[in-house]
C-alpha cells in the first residue's frame, strides 16, 4: 500500500501483513526508515522527527542504527543494534548507534503488554523484548537494499544476496555498496514479513555469538560519555531538594526570607514532601540547603523501627487469615500433616539500596508558555515514554521530549520518575530557563527507594527417605511484586505447593532492586532445601539434582556448575562450597560459591564463584559473562554489608561512609561463568547472578560450621552470634 | 566571589566563584570538564579522582582556595589526546566499563598507581584501589585491565 500524504513528499508508506510496517523516506539523499503499526502514527512521528528510523543509511556507507532501550552498562548499546546488523548484513566498522527518540508507539516492544507498545529497560527484559523486532526489521532494511539494486540493474532479485555492506548479483559477481545504492532506493511494493526459515541461517551469523567490543567503551574510558548530569545549557539554573528523613514528611519552613535573601537564590518552591531550591550556581543551591530550618510533619513511618518490626510479623505469620494466595498446588496442610518430618524456618532480610554511582539528576526545561517541556535524563524508560511529564504539567505527551542519556547505573531506581517531575516542577517556575536538579549522595540515601525488608517463613515436609513433598512460603512485607517475584519453585519436582503474601505497610518508599524479590525469595527456598538436605544428610547438590530431574534445561546448569567447581572434591580447612539454583528472567542459573569465616572477627570472605547459566541464545558472550560478574559481586557486596536501618521513621544512613559497598579488596579471586548453548529465544542476565548469592554463601557457611545464616544481610555480628549460637 | 588560576590539563583557566568552592563543582559546572564525576562529595568514592602534580586526589573534597596556581591539575580530559592513554588501552581491551560512571575516577586513579608501581601485584593493585568504588561490579576487569596496562607500559620503555 502506497500511502500519499501531501505533507510527505517523495515518500513512501508500506504496511505489512504483521502489523509491522517500513518507512523509508528520501528527503535528499537520506533514506530513513522507521517501523510502525500505523499510518496516523507515522505521519504524526514524521512531521515531528524527520530523521526518526531504525536505520539510516548515507552514501558513504555509514549506518546508523537506533537502539530503542536505555544503556546502563548491561550493553544494550551494542547488542540490540547487533542483533539487528546481524540480518541486514551491515558491515560493523561502518555501524554508528545512537538512542532512538521515545516514542513508544514506533520503537516499543509488545513483551510487557501484547495490546501497548512500551519502552522499558526493566527486568532483563530488553533482550528477550527486542529480538524479534530487531531481526525483522533488519532483515527487511536488507531486502528494500536488495530490492533497490534489484530494480537498479533490471535483474530478478532472487539473483542477488548480500555480503556485510553489499548487495551482490550472484550471476555476474557485480557488487554494489549499501551507501552506494542511497540514491536508487526504491520500495517495493509490499514487504515481507520474514519466517524463522527465512531468516539468516544460524551457522552464517557474524554478530549473534560473536563478541563485538561495546561501543559505548570508548568514551566511557576518554571522560566524553555524556550522563544527565554532564549536560550544561545557556541559561541554566541549579536546583536541589531538601527532603525529610522520615519518608513522606512534609515540611514547615521557617526561615525562607532569609534563605531568600542569600546571594544567587532566586526561588524557593514547595513541594508535599520538601523544599526546593533554585539558584544561579550549584554550591549556592547546596550552602542554601544546608541553612533551610525545616520542621517535618508526621507520616505512616513515624515511629517505625525496622529491626523490632520483625516480632509483629512474626505474629502476623503465625496468624490464621491468609494473605493473597500465589501458588497453591496439590495440598500443602495435607502433606505437613503426614510428613515424617516437618520443618518451618524464617528468613528475614533488612532494607537495601541501589547505590547506583551517579546520584538522581536531571536536566529540564520548560517553555515559556508552560505548554512544552524537554528533558535530558538517564531513565529507565516507563510505561509512560514521557515520564509523567504530560500529566504532571497538564500537556499533551506531544510536547514533551525526552533526551535519554546513559545512565550512570539503573538497578531498578531510575524506573521511578520522582527526580524528572522534581526537575521538571523546579524548571516550570523559571521558565523558559533549564535547571539542573541534582540529588546529594545524602539525598539519594535517605531519600531512596529500598528493596522491602521481609520476613519469610517456609515450611516443608520430607518422606523417611529425604524426599521433599511439599512446600511452603509465607512472605510478609510491604510492595505487592517487590516482596512476591521469585516465590515460585516451578522447576522443582514437589507435589504439594503453596505460596502466598500478607501485606504490612510501614510509609517507606520502596522500588525494584535489581532481581526484585528473587533476592530474598531465593536465598530463603534455597537455604531451606540445604537445612532440609543437612538433616536428611544428603549432598545438597544431589537433591537438586532429584528435584529438577523433570526440568532438563535446569539439570543441565546443576550438572555444569558441578563439574566447573569441581564440587566433590575435597577442600583445605576453613573452606567450603555452597550451592544454589534459580531462575530470573526467563533465565536458568546455578551459582556454587566457595568461601572461608574468620571466626574471631565474623567476616566472610568469597574466594570463588561459578555459575552456569542458560539464557537462551546468546547475542554477545562477553557481554553476558559481565552481567554475570557484576552482578555476583554486587550480590556479594549486599549480603555481606548493605543494610538501610530506620529508627522512629528515620532513615539511619546516609553516605558510603555509613552504608557500605562493596569494595576492591574484597573481591573474589575468580568469578567463573558458563552459558549453556541454546537455540531458545534469548532471556535475560543482568539480574541472574545476583540472587544466586545471598543462598549460595549461606549454604556454604552451614556446610563449615553447622550454623545457619537466616537474616540479611550477613554482617560480621551476626555471622559471630550465628557461631556462638 | 573571588578569582583564581588554575592550570589544568596545561591550559590557564580563570574562575570566579565563591571561596570555598570545590575542585569538582570548578572543573564540571564552571569549566564544563565532566569527564571528573560527582559520586559522594566526601572524598569516599573516588569517581572524581584527579591528579594533582600528579597525584591522586578527590577534587569533591579539594575547595578551590587551597590550590595554587603553580599546582598542576590532570583530568581524565588531560590523559591523552584521543582516549589512547595505555591504561585506556588496557581498559577497552578488558571490556571494563559497564555504566562507566567511575571509570575516569579508576583511571586516573589506574595511572597514578603505575606511575608509582609500574608492576604491581594483585594486592597490590586492590590496596591503591580500595577508595574506588564501582556499583556495577567491574572490578575483576578493571584489576585486569591494569595488569594490562603495566605490560602496556612496560613494552614501550
Amino acid at each position: 500500500m502506497e500511502l500519499n500524504n501531501q505533507g510527505i513528499s517523495r515518500r513512501e508508506f508500506l504496511k505489512t501483513s504483521g502489523g509491522v510496517a517500513l518507512f523509508i523516506g528520501i528527503s535528499g539523499l537520506l533514506p530513513h526508515m522507521i517501523s510502525c503499526k500505523n499510518n496516523k502514527e507515522v505521519q504524526k512521528i514524521l512531521e515531528k522527527h524527520e530523521l526518526t528510523a531504525w536505520v539510516k543509511i548515507s552514501e558513504d556507507g555509514q549506518v546508523t542504527i537506533y537502539n530503542p532501550a536505555a544503556e546502563m552498562g548491561q550493553g544494550s548499546m551494542t547488542s540490540l543494534p547487533a542483533i539487528f546488523a546481524e540480518e541486514m548484513d551491515a558491515d560493523w566498522s561502518m555501524v554508528n548507534v545512537e538512542f532512538s527518540p521515545q516514542e513508544s508507539d514506533i520503537y516499543g516492544s509488545d513483551k510487557w503488554s501484547a495490546s501497548n507498545k512500551v519502552m522499558l529497560t526493566a527486568g532483563s527484559m530488553i533482550t528477550y523484548g527486542y529480538y524479534s523486532i530487531m531481526r525483522q526489521a533488519g532483515a527487511q532494511a536488507r531486502y528494500i537494499l536488495m530490492h533497490s539494486a534489484a530494480e537498479h540493474w533490471q535483474v530478478p532479485i532472487g539473483d542477488l544476496s548480500t555480503a556485510p555492506g553489499e548487495v551482490i548479483n550472484e550471476k555476474d559477481n557485480k557488487r554494489i555498496g549499501y551507501g552506494d545504492l542511497v540514491p536508487y532506493l526504491t520500495m517495493p511494493v509490499s514487504l515481507p514479513e520474514f519466517s524463522e526459515a527465512e531468516l539468516k541461517d544460524p551457522k552464517n551469523y557474524r554478530f549473534i555469538g560473536v563478541d563485538r567490543p561495546r561501543v559505548d567503551i570508548p568514551e566511557k574510558v576518554a571522560g566524553t560519555a555524556k550522563f544527565a548530569i554532564d549536560i550544561q545549557l545557556p541559561d541554566m539554573l541549579y536546583g536541589v531538594l531538601e527532603r525529610g528523613t522520615i519518608h513522606g514528611a512534609s515540611p514547615t519552613l521557617h526561615n525562607e526570607s532569609e534563605i531568600l535573601g542569600l546571594k544567587g537564590i532566586l526561588k524557593l518552591v514547595p513541594f508535599d514532601y520538601g523544599i526546593g531550591i533554585i539558584a544561579e550556581t550549584l554550591e549556592q543551591a547546596l550552602a542554601a540547603k544546608k541553612l533551610l530550618n525545616i520542621t517535618w510533619g508526621e507520616t505512616t513511618a513515624s515511629g517505625f523501627n525496622s529491626q523490632d518490626c520483625y516480632e509483629a510479623y512474626d505474629k502476623i505469620a503465625s496468624g490464621k487469615s491468609a494473605g493473597k494466595v500465589i501458588t497453591n498446588e496439590g495440598d500443602i496442610e495435607n502433606a505437613l500433616k503426614s510428613a515424617s518430618k516437618a520443618f518451618s524456618i524464617d528468613y528475614k532480610n533488612d532494607y537495601v539500596y541501589h547505590a547506583q554511582m551517579e546520584p538522581l539528576n536531571v536536566v529540564a526545561q520548560v517553555g515559556a508558555d508552560g505548554k512544552s517541556a524537554e528533558v535530558w535524563v538517564g531513565s529507565q524508560q516507563g510505561f509512560d515514554s514521557k515520564l509523567g511529564i504530560p500529566d504532571y504539567l497538564g500537556i499533551p505527551a506531544e510536547s514533551v521530549k525526552i533526551n535519554l542519556q546513559y545512565l550512570g547505573g539503573g538497578f531498578g531506581r531510575r524506573s521511578m520518575t520522582d527526580f524528572v517531575l522534581e526537575g521538571t516542577g523546579l524548571a516550570r517556575e523559571v521558565a523558559p530557563r533549564p535547571v539542573k536538579l541534582i540529588w546529594t549522595r545524602e539525598d539519594d540515601v535517605s531519600y531512596g527507594a529500598y528493596r522491602p525488608l521481609t520476613l519469610q517463613r517456609l515450611r516443608a515436609s520430607a518422606d523417611a527417605s529425604g524426599k521433599i513433598t511439599g512446600f511452603s512460603h509465607c512472605i510478609v512485607g510491604d510492595g505487592g511484586h517487590l516482596v512476591a517475584s521469585g516465590i515460585g519453585i516451578d522447576y522443582y519436582d514437589i507435589p504439594n505447593k503453596y505460596a502466598e503474601w500478607r501485606e504490612v505497610s510501614e510509609g517507606i518508599r520502596l522500588k525494584h532492586w535489581r532481581s526484585v524479590g528473587h533476592g530474598p525469595n531465593k536465598f530463603a527456598i534455597e537455604c531451606m532445601v540445604d537445612e532440609i538436605a543437612t538433616h536428611f544428610k544428603q549432598d545438597p547438590a544431589d537433591l537438586r539434582r532429584n528435584l529438577l530431574a523433570k526440568s532438563p534445561r535446569a539439570l543441565a546448569t546443576l550438572e555444569k556448575a558441578i563439574s566447573m567447581s569441581d564440587w566433590y572434591s575435597s577442600l583445605p580447612e576453613n573452606r567450603s562450597k555452597g550451592i544454589a539454583f534459580l531462575e530470573r528472567s526467563g533465565t536458568l542459573s546455578t551459582g556454587v560459591c566457595e568461601i572461608s569465616v574468620d571466626r574471631s572477627t565474623g567476616k566472610i570472605s568469597v574466594h570463588h564463584f561459578w555459575s552456569a547459566s542458560d539464557a537462551g541464545i546468546i547475542i554477545q558472550p562477553d557481554n553476558v559473562k559481565a552481567q554475570m560478574e557484576g552482578g555476583i559481586l554486587m550480590g556479594i557486596g549486599s549480603v555481606l554489608k548493605e543494610q538501610i536501618t530506620i529508627v522512629d521513621g528515620q532513615v539511619q544512613q546516609s553516605n558510603f561512609n555509613d552504608y557500605e559497598i562493596m569494595r576492591m579488596a574484597d573481591i573474589p579471586d575468580s568469578v567463573e561463568t558458563a552459558l549453556i548453548e541454546s537455540r531458545e529465544p534469548p532471556r535475560g542476565v543482568g539480574e541472574s547472578g545476583t540472587p544466586l548469592v545471598a543462598c549460595a554463601i549461606a549454604n556454604a557457611f552451614l556446610k563449615l560450621t553447622g550454623k545457619t545464616l537466616r537474616h540479611l544481610p550477613f554482617t560480621p555480628e551476626r555471622v559471630l552470634n550465628a557461631l556462638n549460637s | 566571589m573571588a578569582a583564581y588560576s588554575l592550570n589544568i590539563n596545561n591550559k590557564i583557566f580563570q574562575v570566579d566563584v565563591e571561596e570555598d568552592t570545590s575542585l569538582l563543582w570548578v572543573l564540571r559546572e564552571h569549566l564544563g570538564l565532566t569527564g571528573t564525576k560527582y559520586g559522594c562529595g566526601i572524598a569516599l568514592c573516588g569517581s572524581c579522582t584527579v591528579h594533582v602534580d600528579g597525584n591522586p586526589m578527590r577534587a569533591c573534597a579539594m575547595p578551590v582556595n587551597g590550590l595554587d596556581k603553580n599546582q598542576k591539575i590532570t583530568t581524565i580530559e588531560g590523559l591523552s589526546e584521543n582516549g589512547d592513554h595505555p591504561v585506556q588501552e588496557a581498559w577497552i581491551e578488558a571490556q571494563a566499563p559497564q555504566c562507566g560512571y567511575c571509570q575516569s575516577g579508576q583511571i586516573m586513579q589506574a595511572v597514578a598507581l603505575l606511575g608509582e608501581n609500574p608492576n604491581p601485584t594483585k594486592q597490590e593493585i586492590k590496596a591503591y584501589m580500595n577508595g574506588n568504588l564501582c556499583r556495577c561490579g567491574t572490578y575483576l576487569r578493571i584489576l585486569k585491565a591494569i595488569e594490562l596496562a603495566a605490560g602496556k607500559i612496560a613494552a614501550k620503555t
